[in-house]
């Protein structure tokens, strides 16, 4: 699993996102789930709640763990398989869990009060009744039990009833029946681009393509319906599991591209699984064929793994050594091998009944080399896929040219001119994909930054980029701003800049701020910066410092990422003034203009009433808050 | 109608207290534990609905301590009760030995959020 792409994705240079640790933990906690599923043992359900805390510390998608665990659970009760180790397994880690869960300041109470964590308590209460209702089936005679059925159900039915009554009515009084917005945009797709902007803009949330699945987890991708085959037929608790797991994150990672991160430990396993019951027949029927020599020969092709009874350590330690290779040991795989062994040692005696799954010899080992071959096309893909995709740090971009490589630096050379030639203490302000990146590299303040999670501040930011120049200058006055900065991507073809990203900026500021609206940026539904543009495209301040001085280039303001010439190409700025642009012009710096000292023929009907006096006092009232 | 309902009612009770008379007294010992622990957690919840439930973060950790030791004790129930085949080789030490370390864990994070 280390392998595998969209798992590297989360980390880029030796730097990760918090994702990384996740889903070790999130698979810590499963594997230690399953184990005390399987053992019932105390401890492993102590450990299994302790990993549970390590996730909600680390990762905001814990909320999936503490469903997909009561999922499971119900489901092994509705099919019947209800056992004490069940209840071991379950009842301790939704107690200790969700104490430790409200420990996190970030959940607090929200472990208790919020619709994501209800299944878990539903849950909980479902298993105490099943439980209690076995253990009265365990010491009652069965006549004796039907009477107690009818007594209980008759009771039981009117509680029930009262409770939920109760319960819908505190439920559905909060307008978003208790659910948060993140959760909410992942089980209704469409609830995010209607509600929250904000949330539906950025592009890991957005839906993936198919490609993208090829891309990140490759070969595993049709090794999983084999995997999903193989779990069926021994069905126990584990495995069942498994195919929930699978299941549940397929479709969320179908809603947001983010969560093929969350597929991706699933679709090893499985894969694990397939394999490993392929590469069981395969030997299988080689063994079975070869007599005698078989286990020398195996051995020393290295590669393929017997069942023999007398190699049963050995086979266990070359498997190991083949998955390491390729995937992530799974703890079930190799039980699952170990029950495979177990049914092997008396069938062997009944021949008869395994013809029908031996294969022909030359058919197996030709199997078992094709299958090596596809893990290493595997191997290949995955280290690929990490150098060219997601090893790219996106600070520094590069292209092929026929003259060789070409670097463009201009990220880097902005943030240097900044810590260089502004004050300490300057606020600059850009759209929020650079916070991070200027607060780091620049060492200024932002506005916003990619954690910002006050949404009216964000809107500001977009509301102040899609004015007109003076209406904009007043916003960024009131935030105290000193310069602003744009990445424009027209020069050079460079296509995440903020012209392309502008109309999340009107859609998450129209959002907050009523006057801002979409369809005044577009031309008959289309956006465009050409000559067709609507004028409030083309006086707007994103527009104006992007292109500012734009026709200079190369005397046609051609721009290649839209691919036509801009519409207004001469103007001047009023309120702001450009003092840097990067070799490339990929990053553009301005500055806020003093207000002016003094204002021809509008003193008089000017709002403030210290019009009469002096420019020094102007300056006061200039600073108004705008929004009063 | 009624009377049958009452005479099957009476006769359930019967058969119910027979059985649970023949477990064994250690396991009547913990039957007897978990019963307290859950009437505790009931005078909590009486408590908070009369007094008020400001230190929310109290409530909580009172409520989850009792429930959580209920449980426990419930789990160490299962895995001491010989009739309980699937847990046939586990030393009763070992069982106890895993419900203490438990209860350790969840009393350190109770006490951790009682505030």
């Amino acid at each position: 699993m280390q392998r595998v792409p969209s798992y590297i994705s989360r980390s880029v240079a030796g730097s990760y996102d918090n994702e990384a640790v996740a889903i070790f933990a999130l698979i810590f906690t499963f594997y230690l789930y399953i184990k005390t599923l399987n053992t019932g043992s105390l401890f492993y359900a102590t450990l299994n709640a302790i990993a549970y805390f390590y996730m909600v510390c680390s990762w905001g998608g814990y909320t999936f763990i503490i469903n997909l665990i009561p999922m499971h659970v119900l489901l092994c009760i509705v099919t019947g398989r209800y056992s004490s180790r069940l209840y071991i397994a379950y009842a301790p880690l939704v107690v200790l869990g969700t104490l430790l869960a409200s420990l996190v300041p970030v959940v607090g109470f929200n472990a208790v009060m919020t619709s994501e964590h209800f299944a878990s308590f539903l849950v909980f209460i479902i298993i105490h009744v099943v439980a209690l209702v076995y253990y009265i089936k365990g010491i009652l005679s069965p006549k004796m039990f039907k009477v107690a059925v009818t007594f209980v159900v008759s009771i039981g039915v009117v509680v029930c009833g009262a409770v939920l009554a109760v319960l819908i009515a505190l439920v559905a009084s909060s307008p978003t029946k208790g659910w948060s917005g993140r959760s909410l945009s992942l089980l209704d797709p469409t609830y995010a681009s209607k509600y929250i902007p904000i949330i539906a803009s950025v592009s890991e949330h957005q839906p993936p393509t198919w490609p993208s699945y090829f891309m990140d987890i490759n070969v595993l991708a049709f090794l999983v319906p084999a995997g999903i085959i193989a779990c069926f037929s021994p069905l126990s608790d584990a495995s069942s599991f498994v195919i929930l797991y699978i299941v549940t994150s397929v479709y969320f990672s179908g809603v947001m591209v983010r969560l093929m991160l969350v597929l991706a430990p699933a679709a090893c396993i499985m894969s694990g699984i397939a394999l490993s019951a392929a590469f069981d027949v395969f030997t299988r029927s080689i063994k079975f064929q070869l007599p005698g020599a078989t286990e020398n020969s195996e051995r020393d092709a290295g590669e393929t793994s017997s069942n023999s009874v007398v190699a049963q350590n050995d086979v266990a330690k070359t498997e190991k050594n083949e998955d390491a290779v390729k995937e992530r040991p799974s703890k079930k795989n190799r039980k699952k091998e170990k029950e495979k062994e177990n049914v092997e040692k008396p069938s062997v005696k009944s021949q008869i009944k395994k013809k029908l799954l031996i294969l022909p010899l030359e058919a197996s080992i030709i199997a078992i080399f094709l299958l090596v071959l596809l893990g290493a096309f595997y191997v290949v893909h995955c280290v690929w896929a990490a150098a060219e995709a997601y090893s790219a740090p996106s600070i520094v971009l590069t292209s092929h040219s026929h003259d060789g490589l070409h670097v463009f630096d201009d990220f880097r050379e902005a943030y240097a001119w900044l810590s260089h030639n502004t004050e300490v203490d300057d606020k600059v302000a850009s759209w929020w994909d650079y916070g991070y990146q200027t607060t780091a590299m620049a060492n200024r303040t932002v506005i916003v930054d990619n954690n910002t999670w006050n949404n009216t501040h964000i809107a500001t930011v977009g509301t102040a980029m899609s004015s007109p120049e003076k209406a904009a200058w007043e916003i960024f006055n009131s935030l105290d701003v000193k310069y602003v900065l744009v990445v424009f991507g027209g020069l050079v073809g460079y296509p995440s800049d903020d012209i392309n990203k502008f109309l999340w900026m009107v859609r998450i500021g129209g959002g907050v701020f009523p006057h801002i609206k979409e369809p005044d940026y577009l031309r008959d539904g289309q956006y465009r910066i050409d000559s067709q543009a609507t004028p409030t495209m083309l006086n707007c301040l994103m527009y104006k410092l992007s292109y500012y001085r734009f026709v200079e280039t190369d005397g046609k303001a051609f721009d290649r990422v839209r691919r036509t010439e801009i519409g207004k190409k001469y103007f001047k700025l009023t309120h702001f003034e450009e003092v840097f642009t990067t070799h490339h012009w990929m990053v553009r710096i301005y500055k806020l203009k003093p207000p002016k000292n003094r204002i021809r023929g509008r003193a008089k009907k000017s709002k403030s009433k210290a019009s009469s006096t002096t420019g020094t006092k102007r300056i006061g009232t200039k600073k108004k808050n705008p929004w009063h | 109608m009624a009377k049958s309902t009452s005479k099957d009612a009476q006769a359930l009770f019967h058969s119910l207290r027979s059985a649970y008379a023949s477990t064994p007294t250690n396991l009547k010992i913990i039957d007897l534990y978990v019963g307290f622990a859950v009437f505790t957690a009931l005078i909590q919840v009486v408590y908070m609905a009369v007094v008020g439930s400001f230190p929310f973060n109290s409530f909580l950790s009172g409520l989850l301590s009792c429930i959580g030791t209920a449980v426990l004790a419930v789990c160490l129930r299962i895995q001491v009760n010989k009739e309980n085949k699937e847990f046939k080789d586990l030393a009763p030490e070992r069982a106890f030995a895993d419900f203490v370390l438990c209860n350790l864990v969840l009393h350190l994070v109770i006490m951790n959020f009682l505030g």
